[in-house]
């Protein structure tokens, strides 16, 4: 299979100009007889759906949820990047694309990140315009901070609720397309497989969550918002409910997937507690901004009172190791950095791992107050949860698995390698290479939502203009509608003793352990091996209650955790197979002499896209090569 | 720590439902509340039972899905707390919890404990939006907007669409909900050629869908998980009252608070 990665031609900066000048357009008349559906009404999905419905096509959209506002991208807390330079800091659409491209340790195209830098600022635009409430300054004028990787203050923000703010903008964008009748709506439904007909995505079929009916859609073009899939690892930062299934069914009918090894362990979260935990909560990036990182000097003080740990006696290893950077390293960075010490020995905590976020020093100088307008809600929440105050006592965080840069592959047109079926925000694999920067994730889910799928849609949609409605008696239609049948089914039959719970934790375990934040080739063998006998004893002893008739929230994780138990091994297998270090995929095997990943662009400068050849079968490896024109690629350096 | 747990059961829209009795004898202070919850379902799953449907999702205070009315306040007892941030340190051992839906007309019953919430987003369809296309807009920084004014419009924006206030108020109102958002909008200087519409349009789609009226026993700011205040209400009273009275002929004065 040859992979076209469709960059337009010209000089970096004029790409994309040049591709929407010339891209073929879809007259107004036609758009009204042209549907589109959207899966997932996240920051992408709502932004794609609402502008594709302001442009005249049909639209229905999807989410699991009971209200296309829960997505998960109402959780991101700290900001959203933009090259506005309104801090008159030296920013520029050059250098944010530049700082993503290096972030993600030369892993992503080089014409998809530009794209982004050049977008980003009208998402800001755009969102104002919306009426999201960023945070300003007393001249009325927009707020800005810093986040990890970077040496200006570009990200914007909204106190810690970034992502809820600008979801509620497009949700909101949404909703009156929704009472214009461009969009229909599908709450609480989940997509269960896609639909090809003659080599392009026709349509999908969902399932109504409430009734349990099958339903089917047809449509000239597929759009997949549908995330990432963190809950592979089962502890992580997303919601409980966000899954792989709609980008794993698009996968097994040949979407080929990019770089699922891929995954953003962020370096500040509330460490695990207990056996019975069900997720782990961020405490954003925004806090490095003044809050250091240290760990006890010497092992026996670990567990003594913070306070009486004299100055002398702290390493402020990020300062120490990075004091270009300090504190505001990228999260790979940072998130190994905790890893080294405390498998050192210098964890704070009795049982399991942490280190000390502090702010006694900021709350010294800019006073407590200036500290809880900042970081406010985020000081209250982890109190919350840990039940000690923050602003008393450092915070005790650990990394944990927050993003995942991997995804379906797509083109620069955000094209999978099926005609039609189009994969957008952190579904895809695009823009982030190895590692993601801090708030560039709803820059991203933001720009290929509003600015980027409504365009690139009208090269494919121009020449489906006299296909006419798709005909959902198709017996493609009948097979997938089948297979979904089935499978649903088949869980129900097993009524084995094993809970889907209980297989999920499992496959987490395996995932952190042997595909985690290190990572070997003698470990990742062993988890292939492992991931395959739990894949058995699924289908063997799972037991999920009730029938698919009703609404069943147990029979909907079942689906997710099956499809959770493949893509774990395809992560492994793709971490196995790129034996270098870069960005957030950190193999022991190869490790520079100070402690840092050490890549091999020589041998490993592409992007591995899987092909998929049946359940437990080795998937076929396709690669995409990395070609940097512009940028020269050199070991990152934040020192 | 030892748990008792009253349930509303409830197999669908239709059904009767009770309260069913539930004995936990494994909780910690640690679990958060919908842990304890899991912890429950584990249980009847491996005893061959149905498990209690609830919504949830983010798990950390903001999607706005999880529910509950516990021991009969929604979300709990903890003042701006969602159910998913509420933790068991928050109950004595040996206490028994009674867990129900939220109730209202307006919110039908799914199951057990999950309702149906889709109200709210045609609440928003009648006029809880900006009307911008995607390219309409300016530079961002084109329309100073005072910092108090963008302070209080984000206070507003806190809400969370989870329905707390309506579970709370004996007339079963969303006023908190549809005010919040009339206030958000209403406080930015974007929001204000359609000021007058939305608030017309947004107050009928409320009254339309069955939700009651609001008699200012602030109950809803009582149980609000985001602290959404009732001085947004008074608010959208205000600019109901000025919108009532300008028609679409005259010309429309900015309306200022």
């Amino acid at each position: 299979m040859q992979l076209n990665s469709k960059i337009p031609a010209g000089n970096l900066p004029d790409k994309w100009d040049t591709y929407r000048s010339t891209v073929p357009l879809v007259s107004p008349a036609n758009k009204r007889r042209i549907d589109v559906i959207v899966v997932g009404s996240g920051l992408a999905g709502a932004a794609a759906a609402a502008t594709l419905g302001e442009l005249g096509y049909n639209v229905k959209c999807f989410c699991f949820q009971d209200s296309p506002r829960r997505a998960h991208s109402i959780a991101a807390q700290g900001g959203i990047n933009a090259a506005k330079n309104y801090q008159n800091d030296g920013d520029s659409i050059w250098r944010l694309f530049y700082d993503t491209i290096k972030g993600g340790d030369y892993r992503a195209r080089e014409a998809n990140v530009h794209r982004l830098a050049e977008c980003s600022v009208h998402i800001i635009d755009q969102c104002v315009a919306q009426g999201v409430p960023f945070a300003r300054e007393y001249g009325g004028l927009l707020a800005n901070r810093s986040f990890g990787g970077v040496q200006v203050s570009r990200t914007f923000y909204a106190r810690g609720q970034t992502g809820q703010q600008l979801l509620l903008g497009a949700y909101s964008a949404l909703e009156r397309q929704i009472a214009a009748g461009s969009v229909t709506m599908y709450n609480r439904h989940e997509m269960l497989d896609v639909v090809i007909i003659d080599g392009k995505a026709r349509g999908i079929i969902a399932r109504n969550l409430v009734t349990g009916e099958i339903e089917r859609h047809g449509a000239h073009a597929v759009a997949l918002c549908t995330g990432g899939y963190g809950n592979a690892f089962f502890l992580s930062t997303n919601a409980m409910g966000s899954n792989v299934t709609a980008a794993w069914k698009a996968h097994r009918k040949g979407a080929l997937f990019g770089n699922p090894c891929f995954t953003q362990i962020h370096p500040t979260c509330i460490p695990v507690s207990g056996h019975f935990q069900s997720k782990l909560t961020l405490m954003s990036e925004s806090l490095r901004n003044d809050g250091r990182v240290w760990v006890p000097k010497k092992i026996d003080d670990r567990l003594k009172d913070p306070s009486q740990i004299a100055e002398e006696d702290r390493d402020y290893y990020l300062e120490r190791r990075y004091p270009a950077f300090g504190n505001l390293v990228p999260r790979d960075i940072a998130s190994r950095a905790a890893k080294v010490e405390c498998d050192a020995g210098k964890s704070v905590i009795k049982n399991g791992h942490a280190v000390y976020l502090d702010f006694s020093d900021a709350i010294k100088r800019l006073g407590k107050d200036t500290i809880a307008e900042r970081y406010g809600n985020l000081f209250d929440m982890y109190q919350r949860i840990t039940d000690e105050n923050p602003y008393e006592k450092p915070m005790k965080i650990f990394p944990a698995v927050h993003y995942t840069m991997g995804g379906l592959w797509v083109d620069y047109e955000l094209s999978t390698n099926i005609p039609g079926l189009y994969a957008l925000g952190e579904a895809n694999f695009s823009d982030h290479g190895a590692n993601r920067l801090g708030a560039s994730a709803l820059m991203q889910g933001l720009a290929d939502g509003y600015f980027v799928l409504p365009v690139t849609i009208g090269s494919y949609l121009s020449n489906e203009i006299r296909t006419g409605k798709i005909d959902t008696n198709h017996p493609e239609f009948a097979k997938a509608e089948k297979t979904v049948q089935d499978n649903l089914n088949q869980y129900l039959g097993i009524n084995g003793k094993t809970t889907v719970d209980e297989f999920h934790m499992e496959l987490g375990k395996v995932m952190w352990d042997k595909c985690g934040m290190a990572r070997n080739a003698k470990g990742l063998q062993q988890a292939i091996s492992d991931l395959k006998g739990i894949r058995e004893q699924f289908y063997k002893d799972v037991r999920v209650p009730g029938t698919a008739n009703e609404f069943n929230p147990e029979l909907e994780k079942a689906g997710r955790v099956a499809d959770f138990l493949e893509l774990g091994e395809l992560m492994v297998r793709d971490a196995l197979n790129r034996n270098e270090s870069c960005g957030g995929h950190f193999r022991e095997e190869h490790v520079t002499p100070d402690g840092e990943a050490d890549r091999d662009d020589d041998n490993f400068m592409y992007v591995a896209a899987w092909e998929y050849k049946g359940m437990g079968n080795e998937p076929a490896l396709h690669k995409e090569s990395l070609n940097y024109e512009v940028v020269k690629p050199v070991k990152r350096n934040y020192k | 720590m030892k748990i008792t747990l009253k349930v509303w059961r409830q197999k669908n829209a239709k059904a009767q439902g009770q309260l069913e009795t539930y004995q936990l004898d494994n909780v910690t202070t640690d679990m958060s509340f919908l842990e304890m919850m899991d912890t429950l379902n584990q249980k009847l799953i491996k005893e061959g039972k149905d498990p209690v449907a609830f919504d949830h999702d983010c798990r950390e205070g903001i999607c706005g899905m999880c529910s509950m009315v516990i021991n009969g306040k929604p979300h709990g007892p903890l003042k701006a707390t969602t159910t998913c941030q509420l933790h068991m340190r928050s109950f004595k051992d040996g206490e028994t919890i009674t867990i129900e839906p939220f109730r209202a007309g307006a919110f039908p019953i799914v199951k057990d404990l999950t309702v149906e919430r889709a109200a709210f987003d045609r609440i928003i369809q009648a006029g809880g939006y900006i009307s911008v296309n995607t390219g309409n807009a300016i530079d961002a920084n084109a329309t100073p907007v005072e910092k108090a004014l963008a302070d209080q419009a984000m206070d507003a924006a806190e809400c969370i669409g989870c329905g707390a206030c309506v579970a709370a108020c004996k007339n079963s109102s969303a006023m908190l909900f549809l005010s919040a958002k009339v206030s958000h909008l209403a406080l930015l200087p974007q929001g204000q050629p359609e000021r007058a519409r939305r608030v017309l349009n947004m107050v009928k789609q409320h009254d339309d869908e069955g939700f009651g009226s609001c008699t200012n026993t602030k109950a809803c700011e009582a149980e609000c998980p985001k602290q959404i205040s009732v001085t947004n209400i008074a608010r959208l009273n205000r600019d109901y009252l000025w919108a009532s009275f300008t028609t679409q002929n005259t010309k429309e004065k900015n309306f200022s608070m």
